[in-house]
């Protein structure tokens, strides 16, 4: 290539002149040129002209590209990308190199050809010749002057494309994402390596840091070796050794063996009928002894009355406060249900079911009460309903101290105890229904009573307080038994329909099994849940009891008692009931079997009752 | 009778065991000597069951030895060597100090040295036990043989490891006993089988002496007395078992060279013995010995176990003649002992060029050479009939029991992975794709691992074009199939507003896949339920077993991540590299 003699100036000078044009020049940058020059051999001014712009715009956007710009390497790439496009139809170049161009002000030609010709100065063309072509040209937006040739030069889409991502602050390869690359693999291996030196020699799972090498002759000497050497013979004479047995075992050894839950069916397994309708917590629920209608009540003030195979609302009974029990009434020859509402327990024909049944219940309850001269010291009164509370189903009202937590029946249906919570000696509560007479069965009671239960069978009485279970003969009107929970808090209690074994559920999450004959220990104790077992309840006819808890599930199991004394009872878990959402961190309130059915009613902090069968 | 009441300390544990200062008391040797004859003996210390009932009841840290392994201490003969040489320095201190010559020579003269032989007869009462344990032992010859001569290290110590040292890479080359090898950063492993038994040691990269400041020099020379002495007997022992002269004795004599004058002949020979380049001199001549031959067993019980040991066999017989007609040479910047050892234990030729060390056999220019073992990124001079590859190639090929592939190898060329031999994965464990592709290899599936690369990447890039143009085609499908469904469903609409009410009608039943899922999900269901009913007392195990399983597999997990995103990087690289 040859060189005009002022291309031969002082490459410096090109330098600072590279600067000053920088800055007035906005569509055209020579500074580039010369080096354009170096390196091109086919290149058309066009190209010359986007590698001018796009250079320029660059070194507006970050030095770092323009100093790769400069190295010689990225030129001849840059080259190659254009060299496909390039066409030759007219080879103008300019040779003067990279000077600046104000030196030719004065004479009519602006450099030299590669043939060393005057390359001459185009027209200068006027402001009107401007405006007609801006109006009939319509590549005039896209067309630059290439101030070196003095060439009109209209981009291409591509060009124009690389303008526009270096505008945008982007890298001028659309093609080109940085973020994907390398990084990540440099920060995991250091990130490891830092996490190695963080830790103690002692700790350390290897004692050196795998490192790669390219070659065999670039492996370095370990400078540890004659230490760690060192260290093997200190352990060797100084370490003081063991013998420590290792066994070898197989986990599956560790579970025991236990039949299949497929084999000890039935037992519900999936939830089939959502009762909607409370719109608040629904604290509990009972079901009619012969199986057809449910009730249940909660903090919604109502107590609604649900036909179990249906899922269909039919009746809803409003009160003044919160449900906090309901409980039907066992005798079938009567349909009764007990509902406890603050300090009243309501006592309700809910007039579903057979016809001939609910007269008769009510006339059992309109028959006038012999006044009994025990009544005027008792701090339980009874009171039939008003007219208002008739029509609704209210047949009667025994009025409490306190608010009542718990009601339960004597299976016979006759009597019904109640509990009312932080009364003392007056928590328990014995009422008899056919003689509307309440007693008070404890003239001392130790504790926080919690719950309550009638024996099924025999002349027996259960009372919870909160870590101890405590056995009462109703009969011999003593003690017999005092069962030692190891709960800090009993919450539920429920008894085998044969009345030798009895569940506890508690708020830290256990539940504990109680042989009676046995000990007053329990003989299991099983901590299934997650958060603390609200209730628990036993099947009438199935060996299943199930326990309700505010982690949202219920879990049956199966708990088989057989009538030979010296085999343990079976237990074994058969499904995890799932289906009501935990809200506000409450779960599950309450779960009662079906009287003969193989299936389980649950009712929960998320308003709905639903039926698993 | 009433029995005497017991004391504390006169029964049970407490008279098992000894504290080091009453055993130091017992034994009447100070300290220092008391570990010196800890370690030629092998004693160590235990750490009792009951350490409070054997400290009576103080918690003070103590170490403590057997009684036992004290009282057989006390009639060591060393001892009474050791007391000697008290009383030698004393004497030698006094002489120096009245300035007595003369006297100080003679006492030198007559230093009391002691002697191993008797400790490692006691200490190996079979051949097989001195073998177990001579990882330890080999390991530090090793070492010692590339130290420097110091103050403390002597040179005829250094001179000795050496010269055991390669009298027992002889041994292994003779019997062809190498099994694995493996170059890491901090040396190269070998493992050879012994008898039956595996050794496993490591030798430092050459060069790499550095002296460090926190060891203390003593004690290794003291383990090194033994071992030496050990190695000694073993290598004696090993020579004769394979029918070779103990002194090693070269088979043919070395055409010495004109300047020999120049040269002690011993240090001559030692220097060719440990070139490993030339098998040894045979007691037997000519013993064409038969390999011994797996006999048939009919009805064996265990014939699975039979098939297996034989399978074995027949693979170690095929690695033993891996190298078996090829012919090496060594460029000068590769480590010669290293490769010569390998090379010659698996039946190769070797040689390198004369000026680097004694016992080249042939020259560069030899054109019966397959293979030269070059580590430079490229050579000048090249032979078109011979392969040039890196030093990793024998190592691998070694650890693949078969010749891999040179192509991955050549000078220059990125090396794939030297996977380390000594790691065996397990079921559910990592394992990296070059080693099971390796393996596969292994098991004769005949494939390239590189082709298989490449294809995995033709492959892939043939799926994602695929995917591309599914992708299209599902568009195109998704534009016809909803057109003609919103023709219908508008005519459906029409069809109700003719007729407003609506008719009575029986749905075609749908067909419900069954849920592939639900099964696995009730055993799993099934699984949780079982485990609820384990007792509390198992219960803590079962976490724990549970745990580490738990964490195995998040680790092969985390290594297969890595190594997808790994490989994804490469890709990317590649291309990259490619559109440039």
């Amino acid at each position: 290539m040859e060189k005009t003699p002022e291309a031969a100036s002082d490459s410096e000078s090109s330098v600072y002149s590279d600067l000053e044009e920088e800055e007035d020049a906005n569509t055209s940058d020579d500074a580039s040129s010369s080096n354009e020059q170096e390196s091109a051999d086919s290149n058309n001014d066009k190209d010359s002209e986007n590698e001018n712009l796009k250079d320029h715009h660059e070194d507006q956007r970050n030095g770092e590209y323009f100093l790769k710009k400069n190295s010689e390497e990225k030129k001849v790439e840059q080259v190659e990308e254009y060299a496909v496009d390039s066409s030759d139809e007219e080879d103008l170049r300019n040779t003067v190199g990279n000077i600046p161009l104000r030196w030719y002000d004065e004479y009519p030609h602006i450099g030299y050809d590669l043939e060393g010709k005057k390359i001459l100065k185009p027209m200068n063309s006027d402001e009107l010749d401007q405006f007609l072509k801006k109006m009939d040209d319509p590549n005039y937006w896209r067309t630059v002057r290439d101030n070196t040739t003095g060439q009109d030069v209209i981009l291409t889409d591509n060009d124009l494309e690389l303008i526009q991502q270096i505008q945008k602050g982007r890298y001028p390869d659309s093609s080109y994402d940085p973020y994907e690359v390398r990084e990540v693999i440099y920060n995991f291996a250091t990130e490891q390596e830092e996490k190695w030196r963080s830790k103690e020699p002692e700790e350390r799972k290897t004692n050196f840091i795998p490192q790669k090498f390219s070659c065999l002759r670039m492996v370095p000497m370990y400078a540890d070796l004659i230490k760690e050497r060192f260290e093997r013979c200190l352990d060797l004479y100084l370490c003081p050794r063991e013998r420590k047995m290792r066994v070898k075992i197989n986990p599956e050894e560790l579970i025991p063996k236990l039949p299949k839950p497929k084999d000890l069916q039935p037992f519900p397994t999936v939830e089939s009928i959502v009762y909607l309708g409370h719109t608040d917590i629904v604290r509990s629920i009972t079901v009619e002894p012969v199986g057809q209608f449910l009730a249940s009540g909660g903090d919604d003030m109502t107590v609604k009355f649900w036909e179990v195979l249906t899922g269909r609302c039919m009746k809803t009974i409003h009160f003044n406060g919160k449900v906090k029990n309901v409980a039907w009434c066992p005798n079938t020859s009567v349909c009764l249900i007990a509902v406890a509402v603050e300090e009243k327990v309501y006592i309700i024909n809910p007039g579903l079911g057979d016809k001939l049944v609910i007269s008769n219940t009510d006339s059992l309850l309109q028959t006038p009460l012999e006044d009994v001269g025990a009544q005027k010291q008792q701090i339980i009164s009874w009171s039939t309903a008003d007219n208002e509370q008739w029509t609704q189903g209210i047949r009667c009202t025994v009025v409490h101290p306190r608010d009542v937590h718990q009601i339960t029946w004597h299976s016979k249906g006759d009597y019904f105890a109640t509990v009312m919570m932080e009364a003392g000696n007056q928590s328990v509560i014995i009422h008899q229904l056919s003689k509307r007479h309440s007693q008070l069965p404890f003239q001392r009671l130790k504790g926080n009573v919690q719950k309550v239960l009638f024996h099924p069978l025999r002349p027996y009485f259960f009372v919870a307080t909160q870590q101890y279970v405590r056995v009462y003969n109703l009969l011999k009107q003593e003690i017999s038994k005092k069962l030692l929970t190891n709960c800090k808090w009993v919450s539920s209690l429920a008894i085998h329909p044969k009345g030798d074994n009895i569940i506890i559920g508690s708020y830290d999450k256990r539940l504990s099994w109680f042989d009676l004959d046995l000990s007053t220990k329990p003989y299991k104790t099983m901590r299934h849940h997650k958060k603390a077992l609200r209730q628990v309840a036993f099947h009438r006819r199935y060996p299943l009891f199930a326990s309700a808890s505010d982690d949202g599930t219920v879990i049956v199991s199966h708990g088989m008692v057989y009538n030979d004394l010296l085999q343990n009872p079976l237990i074994v878990p058969v499904k995890i009931l799932r289906g009501h959402k935990v809200t506000q961190d409450l779960g599950v309130f309450d779960c009662c079997f079906h009287p003969y059915q193989p299936w389980i009613f649950s009712s929960g902090a998320d308003a709905t009752v639903r039926l698993f069968t | 009778m009433a029995r005497k009441p017991k004391k504390k300390g006169e029964s049970g544990a407490a008279t098992t065991y000894i504290s080091r200062k009453q055993a130091l008391k017992k034994l009447q040797l100070s300290l220092k000597d008391f570990r010196r004859l800890c370690i030629l003996k092998g004693i160590y210390p235990v750490e009792p069951n009951n350490k409070k009932a054997v400290n009576k009841g103080s918690s003070v840290p103590r170490t403590f030895y057997y009684l036992k392994d004290i009282q057989f201490l006390a009639h060591e003969p060393v001892i009474l060597k050791f007391r000697d040489f008290k009383v030698f320095i004393k004497k030698l201190r006094k002489a120096i100090a009245k300035n007595n010559p003369d006297t100080a020579q003679k006492l030198r003269n007559n230093q009391p040295l002691y002697k191993l032989d008797h400790i490692v007869k006691e200490r190996y009462p079979t051949f097989i036990d001195a073998i177990r344990d001579l990882d330890d032992a080999i390991s530090m010859c090793f070492l010692f043989a590339t130290f420097p001569k110091s103050r403390i290290i002597h040179a005829e110590l250094v001179h000795l490891c050496k010269r055991l040292t390669v009298e027992f890479m002889h041994y292994v080359i003779e019997s062809k006993s190498l099994r694995k090898v493996f170059i890491s950063i901090k040396g190269y492993y070998y493992q050879a089988e012994i008898m039956g038994q595996l050794v496993t040691w490591i030798v430092p990269h050459p060069l790499s002496y550095c002296h460090p400041s926190d060891v203390d020099f003593k004690i290794m020379i003291t383990f090194t007395e033994f071992y030496t002495t050990m190695l000694g007997f073993v290598n004696f022992k090993l020579f004769h078992s394979i029918n070779l002269y103990y002194p090693p004795k070269l088979q043919e004599d070395l055409a010495l060279e004109d300047d020999s004058e120049l040269f002690d002949r011993d240090d001559l020979m030692s220097e060719a013995v440990a070139a490993l380049n030339h098998s040894l001199k045979s007691v037997v001549k000519d013993s064409e010995e038969e390999e011994p031959q797996f006999d048939e067993f009919p009805q064996q019980e265990d014939q699975e176990k039979m098939d297996l040991a034989q399978k074995e066999q027949v693979k170690i017989q095929k690695l033993q003649k891996l190298f078996k007609g090829l012919r090496f040479f060594l460029n000068r910047e590769v480590p010669r002992e290293s490769l010569v050892f390998i090379i010659k234990a698996f039946d190769g030729e070797v040689s390198w060029d004369k000026t680097l060390f004694v016992g080249a056999t042939y020259d560069e220019s030899d054109e019966t050479i397959t293979h030269q073992i070059v580590d430079r990124p490229n050579v000048n001079k090249q032979y078109i009939n011979r392969y040039y590859i890196q030093p990793q190639w024998v190592y691998d090929s070694i650890n693949a029991c078969m010749l891999l592939p040179v192509e991955d190898y050549f000078p220059g060329e990125i090396l794939p992975p030297h996977l380390s031999p000594f790691v065996e994965e397990k079921e559910g464990d990592y394992i990296p794709p070059e080693k099971q592709a390796l393996l596969d290899m292994q098991k004769g599936l005949k494939k390239d691992i590189r082709q298989k690369q490449v294809d995995s990447e033709n492959e892939e890039e043939k799926s994602d074009e695929e995917q591309n143009s599914s992708e299209e085609n599902s568009e195109v499908d998704n534009e016809e199939l909803t057109k003609p469904g919103k023709r219908k469903s508008s005519s459906v609409i029409i069809d109700e507003e003719a007729e407003k009410k609506p008719k009575m009608t029986v749905k075609a039943g749908q067909f419900e896949p069954e849920d592939i899922n639900a099964a696995e999900r009730q055993g799993r269901e099934e699984r949780k339920l079982v485990e609820m009913m384990i007792p509390k007392k198992k219960k803590r195990l079962y976490d724990k077993i549970m745990y580490g399983q738990r964490r195995k597999s998040r680790e092969a997990e985390h290594l297969k991540v890595k190594r997808a995103e790994f490989d994804r990087n490469q890709k990317l690289e590649k291309r990259l590299s490619r559109g440039k």
